[in-house]
């Protein structure tokens, strides 16, 4: 890759809300979706002749099939309080990166042909007809949300920005101008089962020499089964799991978890990949195609269980919107939940005793929790609303000395994301991930000097690769970032139970 | 019966028309669209009970916004509770006899006009002061202050600046209400007081005071969080099962 040709941003000695800088992210596109890919998906190749008109018709069409668009296009009274909120405002000084002015983008069309005041006096109510300059606003900023929520905290209404980016991405896809890393992407999981399109041979090759590195290093024969059918459960977990530093140390933890509780489990060659890009571009009918594959490959594999791996955007499909798109569940077993997060099955097991864990085994790191988006603000864990904070948390504690929050008001609910999520992960758009991870970072180098710490886990595949690329940027070692999973594979003695 | 007697009940009527007619299109419209997938902002309450009163904590404390930013929740509180208290008070002018609690409010409702006036003040002065909320305001965004602002200011001024024969207004406020007209004072303060508040009842459906209506069919605010125990198929969402 070239140098960059932008600025680190510099920390904020008191993180005081930046001054705006209009234009500043002007420049910032993604790759548009070469034809092929586009239609792949069902999607025009390229821009349509009458785009405007189309995408309209679409706009009208969502209006009649989500009433999150519909109330939220309506509700804004532009009171200013989500303008400070999103983590790319913060790092770009953008304008355009404030959730009211993002949503505008659309609403300023919604206004125009869907609204009286629009249509009598658009320029008194900020209504506009969607120009060409326009569409190309759409596509530079409405790919620089990474559908956090994290605005929608704050919102008087509910207003959630990641609706209205969904949408957008819908309606542009509609008239032909797709991203080409989400579609690409979305593409290969049809065609291969999984986002990275590593085909079932070299999974199993993969599979076969995670085996081999676990029994060098603990002398203990843990299994990584494919596709066995009769499993208790089916793991399904975000492909990077299979060969991404730091990302496969955490499938290692939950190979020595479902080993050492004596669980018999698999992965699925048909479903490999737990992320689901489908939510990215807001549309259902991808989102369900894709979660459909997890069906299939449950009811092929006769299991009981199925458990999700650490995947902050699949967790919110999985467990707000699987049963909806691929439910209902009936066929497995009743006394769990349908689907189960990986650390809800681990703190369940350290809650009984069932793994043997070595706290010392971590001392090398002090820890703190970057608590991803879709986790915090789209998913629960556990029983008890807010258990996706608490359970993950627990699990760090049981499992290691030395453990570190960040700033309260950039964790739980209030955290900022990573900057990666959302489909933004691609090397176009660097820029914009050095620069949206400003708020994340000052908060670690707080927690760094203040506690030295060296390690920030995390339960999420984008989070992970974000932050190993992204650390380096500010000073920091991209090791740095970790698994919850990884620090449970550290910490569990598996000779001890056999 | 005067020619402006006429003008202000045919304004009046068609304001009210405009106001419930517009309303109810717009909640029936939120009412039938459907929410196909289950976004709460969590974490959420798990019952439909708790998510009801987590809009309730919305609609009466204005609970995100004060994790938001104070100075709005001050200003927009101070604004709401005053406009509370005086749409209270103005009962008066349309119920014979007056209930004794609208009574008692009575002078709370007065010094609550200079709190809207303030609460308005201090959101006004934010959209010029602070550089991201001028950036994203419009001129209908004024255009709404200036109105409420208009609408507080002439309602104080017929009671600490020139009387108005209010038995009048209440019997043609009364009046109206029956479709038995009675005269209507020629008080300019006061007919600019009830164009206002006409101008305000017709643009409600059309602009954004549709956020209150709004706030009770959010769905990142007003579902429960529930999607593993129950199945939630919106009608379109069950036509794709078919296939
Ligand atoms: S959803 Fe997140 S990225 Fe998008 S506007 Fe809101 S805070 Fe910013
Ligand atoms: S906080 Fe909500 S109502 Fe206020 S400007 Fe932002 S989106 Fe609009």
């Amino acid at each position: 890759m070239a140098a960059p040709t932008f600025e680190t941003p510099k920390f904020r000695d008191i993180p005081i809300v930046p001054v705006l800088m209009p234009q500043a992210m002007a420049a910032s596109r993604p790759f548009v979706a070469a034809a092929p890919i586009q239609q792949a998906l069902g999607f025009p190749g390229e821009l349509v002749p009458d785009w405007e008109q189309k995408a309209i018709a679409k706009l009208g069409e969502l209006l009649g099939k989500y009433r999150s668009l519909r109330v939220y296009l309506d509700a804004c009274v532009h009171c200013g309080a989500c303008t400070d909120k999103c983590h790319y405002f913060i790092g770009t000084q953008d304008p355009k990166n404030m959730p009211v002015a993002r949503q505008d983008l659309l609403r300023s069309v919604y206004r125009r042909h869907f609204t009286v005041a629009g249509k009598l006096f658009p320029k008194l109510v900020g209504a506009r007809d969607l120009t060409k300059e326009l569409l190309d606003d759409w596509y530079t900023y409405f790919n620089q949300c990474s559908e956090c929520r994290r605005c929608s905290v704050f919102c008087p209404y509910g207003i959630d920005t990641a609706e209205i980016t969904m949408a957008a991405k819908e309606i542009m896809n509609s008239i032909g101008l797709g991203q080409k890393y989400t579609n690409e992407i979305l593409g290969k999981v049809h065609r291969i089962g999984n986002n990275l399109g590593l085909p079932g041979p070299a999974l199993e090759d993969t599979l076969l020499g995670l085996e081999e590195d676990i029994a060098a290093d603990t002398g203990v024969e843990v299994k990584l089964p494919l596709d066995a059918k009769g499993a208790e459960v089916l793991l399904v977990t975000p492909s990077a799991d299979f060969f991404s530093e730091p990302h496969v140390e955490s499938l290692i933890g939950y190979a020595k978890v479902f080993h050492q509780a004596g669980i018999s489990w698999t992965l699925s060659s048909h479903a490999s990949e737990a992320g689901n890009f489908g939510m990215f571009v807001g549309n259902y009918e991808q989102m369900k195609k894709i979660s459909l594959r997890v069906r299939q490959a449950a009811l092929e594999l006769g299991v009981k269980r199925i458990v999700v791996g650490e995947c902050g955007h699949a967790w919110r499909v999985a467990y707000s919107f699987w049963n909806t798109l691929a439910g209902p569940w009936d066929f497995l077993d009743s006394r769990y939940p349908a689907p189960q997060h990986i650390c809800e099955v681990t703190h369940d097991l350290i809650q009984r005793g069932a793994l043997t864990l070595d706290k010392e085994a971590n001392d090398h790191r002090i820890i703190t929790f970057h608590d991803s988006c879709n986790v915090a603000r789209a998913s629960r864990m556990g029983g008890t609303p807010g258990g996706q904070f608490t359970i993950p948390r627990e699990i760090i504690k049981s499992v290691a000395n030395h453990f570190h929050d960040m700033h309260p008001d950039t964790i739980g609910e209030k955290t900022f994301c990573c900057g990666g999520g959302g489909g933004l992960l691609t090397d176009d758009l660097m820029e914009l991930r050095v620069k949206g991870a400003l708020p994340r970072m000052e908060a670690l180098k707080q927690v760094v000097d203040e506690h030295k710490v060296n390690f920030m886990a995390t339960i999420c595949a984008i989070c992970k690769a974000q932050f190993s690329k992204v650390l380096p940027y500010y000073g920091f070692d991209m090791s740095m970032v970790g698994g919850v999973h990884q620090l449970v594979s550290t910490a569990i003695r598996l000779g001890a139970k056999e | 019966m005067s020619a402006l007697t006429l003008i202000y009940a045919g304004l009046f009527y068609a304001a009210a028309a405009l106001l419930i007619g517009g309303l109810g299109y717009k909640i029936a419209q939120y009412a039938r669209t459907p929410a196909p997938l289950k976004i709460p902002t969590t974490p959420a309450p798990t019952t439909a009970a708790g998510a009801a009163l987590r809009v309730a904590r919305e609609v009466a404390l204005f609970e995100s916004l004060f994790k938001a930013n104070k100075w709005i929740w001050l200003f927009a509180s101070l604004f709401h509770a005053a406009l509370l208290m005086v749409l209270l008070r103005h009962l008066r002018y349309f119920l014979e006899p007056v209930p004794a609690w609208v009574a008692w409010i009575q002078p709370f409702g007065m010094y609550a006009g200079f709190g809207m006036v303030a609460g308005l003040g201090g959101l006004w002065a934010r959209r010029f002061l602070v550089e991201r909320i001028r950036y994203i305001s419009t001129i209908s965004d004024h255009l709404m202050l200036a109105l409420l602002v208009a609408i507080a200011v002439s309602g104080l001024a017929m009671k600490y600046v020139s009387h108005t024969d209010i038995v009048a207004v209440k019997a043609f406020m009364l009046g109206l209400m029956v479709f038995d007209l009675q005269p209507l004072p020629a008080d300019p303060n006061l007919l600019l007081h009830l164009a206002l508040v006409a101008a305000l009842m017709a643009v409600f459906p059309l602009s954004k005071l549709l956020h209150a209506p709004g706030i009770f069919f959010s769905p990142t605010r007003n579902q429960a969080d529930t999607p593993r125990e129950v199945r939630h198929l919106a009608p379109w969402a069950a036509e794709l099962e078919k296939h």
